[in-house]
């Protein structure tokens, strides 16, 4: 162990070229500019392609990660994105967006002893290698089974189960609410973190293999579950996401200039609204923003709201910094942009004009006490610590709910007491027959990665259910 | 994309009727639900309760008037140009019952919400008196179609132009006095359906009004759409967009429906100098 260490720190981690912070704080443009091909070489070459790996273990969904590695040490980029995909088939989204540190870069024995492989930047760069200079060469498919199987949402788990049914030869349709696919990765990730164009490239690669999109559709709304039933789907997948957004229910609240993150971060997003007035979509332009919460979500708002011009960002946050639920890099790249951490911080009311718009709010100095049931130390306020920030715009970005309304028209699909749907861990099934289901509408507030392996494993159920049956 | 197949200016030309194709919405579309309408690639999402549908055509009616960016923009869409983006129907439909001598009272381009729900109240056995109001006899719409949707109508201007001179209130308040009114449905402008909402409450007469907030998805994934229902924060996208009137905070609402006022100023003065550079 001590070579393996010895080496570690003598080969540093290859660092991610980035836009310097000053200048990427105020615009939209991606933060990392992506390896070289001889960075991602020298960066594949600490891998020690270990017997048993650990980063294998630590990824959701089971990437050959030395033998994509390997590849890239080797040259063979068209062998490196194959291997990838065999197992994760939205790459250039995953390499951008997954907690590495928590999942494979955590397992990581160079990691031990100095900086893990930067397994997230290579896979990402695996991907835009594609995209930019593969071949376009589809996955071939197998012989048309004539199973039509409906998507219910295009986020990644939706994707996922589309990209992997429809190589398998079914009929795949996504069904999606909004006017564009790609869910909470086009409404809820900004560009600065993954360009849209990425996404709609990983739908357009869906679309060739002849995956259908039907946007505009509601399902519960549009279309019930039955009726798509009754129109010669075989099964459906329910993916929907959590979408309820959960606010603070402080005095207050619906004071003009409060905006949960969703709906922040989808007129930002989704309608593009950084562009107004060359969009017709407006959004609110604080001069002075605060951000509840400090999860990836509260990160995503702080930067944008800093992007959009704001003087001061502050993330308002009632525990410490030890337990904040980001990843690593943005919290790294929202304070290197200026976002100010208020920690140990609990707001108690907001505080407002005669116009009803917000003017500030005030919050409550905490301290740690002894763990609560999710194991972390409970935040208990300090008496008389009262204290006023003002703000004339706050996010509120505190996580999300069970979105009621496909599964409140789904009589006979069981829910548990907080409205997610109940499904078979090993399959995805859920207690309505041919529904599958699996994601955040499931799990509650995740990630994308565990989203794509729900998706994975209720494909392959499905297939079995087409092939063999229920 | 979705195809408009019959256009017609109101109003003197502030007010635009637009029936649409869009054949699952209208298969299963009911009184009081609204669509979510997005004219291009860079458009807005704008709410609109519908006005009519007609399911053997496919089609589906809103009415709405031109105040921004946004509605100038479907206001330049003719016979045969498409929506990119229509989504519904949503929020909850109308609860309809028999309950007897009813009111529906409309101001505005509310009175084209209200045709529909009017109609089915009137279908279900309802004794329906329609009292439909506008600044001035120009600004009056849906009047033949009120009248056949409803038993009685009643027509009131703010300026005496036309039927009754005064507000919708008093001639509902008259109504009231006599007796034996067991449901008031009010759909227009804020201001109105509150003032609406006080008079009935003294009388005791259960009241549904139906709001349009600023959203964006129309399926509860912003919030954005929050209003304050007897204390309680409600959705209108999901929860509603109808709610006992008696408990709406309806000056909350008259702020919140001021959030991006001058963004709109902004926005609406841009489209005006582009267009006009044209």
């Amino acid at each position: 162990m001590a070579d393996i260490g010895e080496k570690a720190q003598k080969n540093p981690r290859v660092p991610m070229p980035e836009q310097d912070p000053k200048v990427r704080a105020r615009n939209f443009l991606e933060v990392p500019t992506g390896y070289t091909m001889k960075m991602a070489q020298e960066e594949a070459s600490r891998c020690l392609q270990c017997k048993k790996p650990g980063c294998v273990s630590g990824c959701p969904v089971g990437v050959d990660i030395p033998g994509f590695i390997d590849l890239i040490a080797q040259g063979d980029m068209s062998g490196a994105i194959r291997n990838l995909w065999r197992k994760n088939s939205l790459p250039a989204v995953c390499g951008r967006v997954c907690p590495q540190e928590i999942q494979c870069e955590g397992q990581c024995i160079v990691g031990k002893k100095g900086q893990p492989v930067a397994i997230g930047n290579l896979e990402r760069f695996c991907a835009d290698y594609e995209r930019e200079h593969g071949t376009g060469e589809l996955p071939p498919k197998q012989p048309a089974t004539g199973k039509k199987v409906a998507v219910v949402g295009s986020g990644p788990s939706g994707l996922t189960v589309a990209g992997d049914l429809i190589v398998k030869g079914h009929d795949v349709t996504i069904f999606e609410a909004f006017h564009k696919p790609g869910g909470v990765l086009v409404y809820g990730i900004p560009e600065f973190r993954l360009p849209k164009s990425i996404v709609a490239q990983e739908v357009n690669f869906l679309a060739r293999l002849g995956v259908k999109v039907e946007c505009n559709a509601v399902v519960g709304r549009t279309v019930s579950l039955d009726e798509l039933f009754a129109e010669g789907y075989e099964a459906i997948y329910v993916g929907v996401g959590a979408g309820l957004p959960k606010f603070m229910n402080l005095p207050g609240e619906n004071l003009v200039g409060i905006l949960s993150a969703n709906e922040y971060l989808t007129r930002a997003n989704l309608m593009k609204a950084y562009q107004y007035p060359d969009v017709d979509t407006p959004i609110p332009h604080g001069k002075n923003v605060v951000v509840l919460g400090a999860g990836n979500v509260a990160m995503d708002s702080a930067r944008t709201a800093m992007r959009l011009g704001a003087e001061t960002v502050k993330i308002v946050y009632r525990r410490s910094r030890e337990e904040m639920p980001a990843r690593a890099a943005e919290i790294h790249h929202a304070e290197e942009e200026g976002i100010e951490m208020c920690l140990l911080t609990n707001p108690t009311r907001y505080l407002g004009n005669d116009k009803g718009r917000l003017t500030g709010m005030e919050c409550l100095r905490m301290e740690l006490g002894e763990p609560d049931s999710s194991g972390r130390r409970r935040p208990i306020p300090i008496k008389g610590s009262e204290y006023q920030i003002d703000c004339d715009l706050c996010i509120v970005a505190v996580g999300s709910g069970a979105n009621p309304l496909l599964t409140s028209e789904t009589s006979d699909m069981q829910l548990n007491k907080w409205g997610y749907i109940i499904t078979d861990p090993q399959t995805g099934k859920t207690t309505k027959k041919g529904v599958w289901a699996g994601g955040d509408i499931v799990t509650g507030a995740a990630t994308v990665i565990l989203a794509m392996g729900a998706g994975r494993q209720a494909a392959d159920s499905i297939h079995n259910y087409l092939t063999l049956g229920w | 994309m979705f195809k408009i197949v019959r256009r017609q200016e109101m109003s003197g030309g502030t007010v635009i009727l637009n029936e649409i194709e869009a054949p699952l919405i209208a298969k299963k579309a009911r009184p009081g639900q609204f669509v979510i309408l997005k004219a291009n690639e860079d458009g807005e999402r704008i709410p609109l309760t519908m006005a009519d549908t007609d399911p053997a055509k496919g089609t589906i009616t809103i009415i709405y008037m031109v105040v921004g960016k946004s509605t100038a923009l479907f206001r330049d869409l003719q016979v045969g140009d498409s929506y990119q983006d229509v989504i519904g129907p949503l929020g909850k439909a109308t609860h309809l019952e028999k309950v007897g001598k009813v009111i529906c009272v409309g101001g505005g381009t509310g009175v084209a919400v209200l045709h529909p729900i009017t109609r089915a109240l009137k279908e279900i056995g309802n004794d329906v008196t329609c009292i439909i109001g506008a600044r001035t006899k120009d600004l009056l719409i849906l009047e033949d179609e009120m009248r056949r949707a409803s038993h009685d109508l009643r027509v009131c201007t703010d300026d005496g132009s036309y039927g009754h001179h005064g507000f919708v209130t008093q001639v509902m308040q008259e109504i009231l006095d006599a007796g034996g009114v067991k449901l008031v449905v009010a759909i227009g402008p804020v201001p109105m359906m509150k003032a609406v909402s006080n008079i009935t409450k003294n009388y005791e007469v259960p009241t549904m009004v139906s709001l349009n907030p600023i959203m964006v998805d129309g399926t509860g994934m912003c919030g954005g759409c929050r209003v304050t229902i007897g204390g309680e924060t409600k959705f209108a996208c999901v929860d509603g967009p109808e709610f006992d009137g008696h408990k709406v905070d309806y000056d909350e609402l008259i702020l919140r429906l001021r959030a991006y006022q001058e963004e709109e100023r902004e926005s609406h003065d841009h489209y005006c100098r582009i267009r006009d550079a044209r």
